[in-house]
């Protein structure tokens, strides 16, 4: 059973087409990690997914009717997007942009109910950004203000979430951090789908993998099974080598070195 | 942090920004303060008790059509196209999120002077069919502007640049149009190329009024869905905005309280451009709201107008002159602000 999947898509931007024939099916309460190398169609994914672009053909189905059929507002009630080009308006304090995420249950004189408040502090909460409520967006670090977006994504409140490359222009510790974030609120019971770029975090987080490669899947499944050196060279031409991560026994990617660039032993 | 009153009752559930409701207010409390200054004239002066005699049906025949034919109709007009100006410029400089992006920068007020020009200098047009001309010619340039700028696919920040390219041809239109006219006719011509409330009447009062009511009431209910769209397209919809209905709405609506209010006043300059600006500093709100953008815009139509009158008295000088000289020293402020900024 899933509540989210996609049937014989065919996605294009004006007339470039990105992919043909694609189906997915996104589990319900997995954390879900879409890679694969540049322009492989995964970002174009996760829109059609989001219902933000409309497929040539098939279909993508949300709760058993096409995403299409929806009115936007009824989308935004089930499932959440994080975009890669959200802009936090000029001077916004974090507590007004995470508020913004109720606009789908919002009416004009219904604006502000308790179950509003107490959402916005929800996911104030869940996000670690409490403290930061007063504070405006523009003065905040990368890794905060991707916390607020996502607190923002949460505050909309959907057991659906998805997020378009998340850690992106983020430095190594506020991606871990954002990734733990996502763990978290996948373990709270939210089905996650993510663009992420770094293989080895993918296969860290992730409890369903989806490769792809010029526009079609081409590996699916536990990251265990999926990350393998022959995948890694087929998806990305690149030979390496694939060890247990010594934190959490997930496939770890090694790209093979150049002989001449090989460190030598110490003293030696 | 910004103090709020959450307002509830059985299906109403709100929250009232306390600054803005203030500001908002005081607005008000200002346009109304400048309504009284421009009812008592600061060049023939009425006295209070006259004022009161001629409301209530009495007074000198001279002074009640100064009063009631004269003033109350240009106070009227100036109110209700301030408050146009204001409202559209805040649309437009919000969805092209760039201050430049004001219909008086981006030739949508020059666009419809020249249907103006061109009704009366080629057609021989009366004021009516002249004004009907400016609706057409904002509408008109309006559509020019965003079909060029769509063609070539740079998305909502190419308007800006190509509406100023626009801008700066129309003025050459209309300028030829007045060179090669006839005396009388370029007089009443003229008046197209500065906006003004000389001379306007109770039916440019009314006509104005019904076609706000018509057109800035659905704009105003949009307004959530404009603060929606300033955070990107894929956020708002994600959000669950429809967008592209939101927008061609948007759009379409401030064109048209642009173009009524350009009809009725001619293409009084930058008060849509600085109205939004002024509004957002006063109320410290994040992104650009559209009732105090309006209420601003009615307050700077009228204190110029009053402006205009003291400067030259007895001497009429268009209200366009004075926000052109005002309005030209922001602008070059804000273009410098934006150079530096690398904005523009």
């Amino acid at each position: 059973m899933t509540r989210l999947a996609g049937t014989d898509l065919t996605l294009a931007y004006d007339r470039r087409v990105v992919a043909t024939g694609l189906g997915v099916r996104i589990p319900d309460g997995s954390f879900t990690v879409i890679i694969g190398p540049n322009a492989c169609g995964k970002s174009t994914l996760l829109r059609a997914l989001s219902g933000l672009l409309a497929p040539r053909a098939g279909a993508v189905v949300l709760d058993g009717a096409a995403i299409s059929s929806y009115r936007a507002k009824e989308v935004a009630r089930r499932l959440g997007l994080l975009p890669q080009t959200a802009v936090a308006p000029e001077g916004i304090s974090v507590a007004d942009l995470v508020a913004r995420g109720r606009y789908p249950h919002q009416k004009l004189l219904r604006q502000w109910t308790p179950e509003d408040e107490q959402q916005v502090a929800a996911a104030l909460d869940a996000t670690g950004v409490t403290d930061l409520a007063d504070r405006a967006v523009d003065e905040l670090s990368g890794g905060q203000r991707q916390r607020v977006w996502m607190a923002m994504a949460l505050a909309q409140q959907t057991d659906i979430l998805l997020l378009d490359e998340p850690t992106t222009y983020l430095d190594i510790a506020h991606q871990m951090d954002v990734l733990d974030l996502c763990a978290d609120l996948n373990d709270a019971g939210r089905t996650l789908v993510a663009v992420l770029h770094d293989l080895n975090q993918a296969a860290r987080y992730a409890t369903h993998l989806i490769a792809m490669k010029d526009g079609a899947i081409v590996a699916e499944g536990e990251p265990g099974a999926v990350v393998t050196a022959e995948l890694v060279r087929s998806v990305y031409g690149l030979a390496c080598e694939v060890i247990p991560d010594p934190q959490t026994g997930t496939p770890l990617v090694v790209p093979a070195g150049r002989t001449a660039r090989r460190a030598t032993p110490a003293g030696g | 942090m910004r103090r709020r009153i959450p307002l509830r009752a059985p299906g109403v559930a709100l929250r009232l920004d306390l600054r803005t409701v203030g500001v908002a207010a005081a607005l008000v409390v200002v346009a109304m303060l400048a309504a009284g200054v421009a009812v008592v004239g600061v060049g023939v002066r009425l006295p209070p008790a006259d004022i009161a005699e001629i409301l209530t049906g009495g007074g000198r025949r001279a002074d009640r059509f100064l009063l009631l034919d004269l003033r109350l109709p240009r106070i009227s007009v100036g109110l209700l196209a301030g408050a146009a100006f204001g409202l559209s410029g805040a649309v437009f400089q919000s969805l092209s999120r760039n201050p430049l992006g004001s219909p008086d920068i981006i030739g949508f007020t020059t666009g419809s002077a020249s249907g103006a020009v061109l009704a009366i200098l080629v057609f021989g047009a009366g004021p009516g069919v002249a004004a009907g001309s400016a609706i057409a010619g904002g509408v008109l340039t309006a559509i020019v502007v965003y079909g060029l700028a769509a063609l070539g696919g740079g998305g909502i920040r190419r308007i800006v640049l190509v509406g100023i390219g626009i801008a700066a041809m129309l003025v050459a239109v209309n300028s030829y149009l007045i060179s090669r006219a006839r005396l009388e006719e370029a007089t009443a011509a003229t008046v197209w190329l500065v906006g003004t409330l000389n001379g306007r009447t109770w039916e440019y009062a009314r006509l104005l009024g019904l076609a706000l009511l018509v057109l800035a009431v659905p704009l105003l209910l949009l307004g959530r869905r404009l603060r929606m769209l300033e955070m990107g397209d894929d956020v708002a919809r994600a959000l669950g905005v429809p967008v592209r209905w939101s927008r061609m709405a948007l759009v379409g609506l401030a064109v048209a309280v642009c173009a009524v209010a350009t009809a009725a006043t001619g293409p009084v300059a930058f008060v849509a451009l600085s109205a939004p600006q002024i509004a957002r500093r006063l109320t410290g709100a994040a992104g650009l709201q559209l009732l105090p953008s309006a209420l601003t815009g009615a307050v700077l139509l009228v204190l110029s107008d009053l402006l205009a009158q003291w400067l030259l008295a007895p001497a009429q000088l268009p209200v366009g002159v004075v926000t052109g000289a005002v309005g030209g020293a922001y602008l070059a402020w804000l273009l410098s602000l934006q150079w530096r900024k690398g904005t523009t």
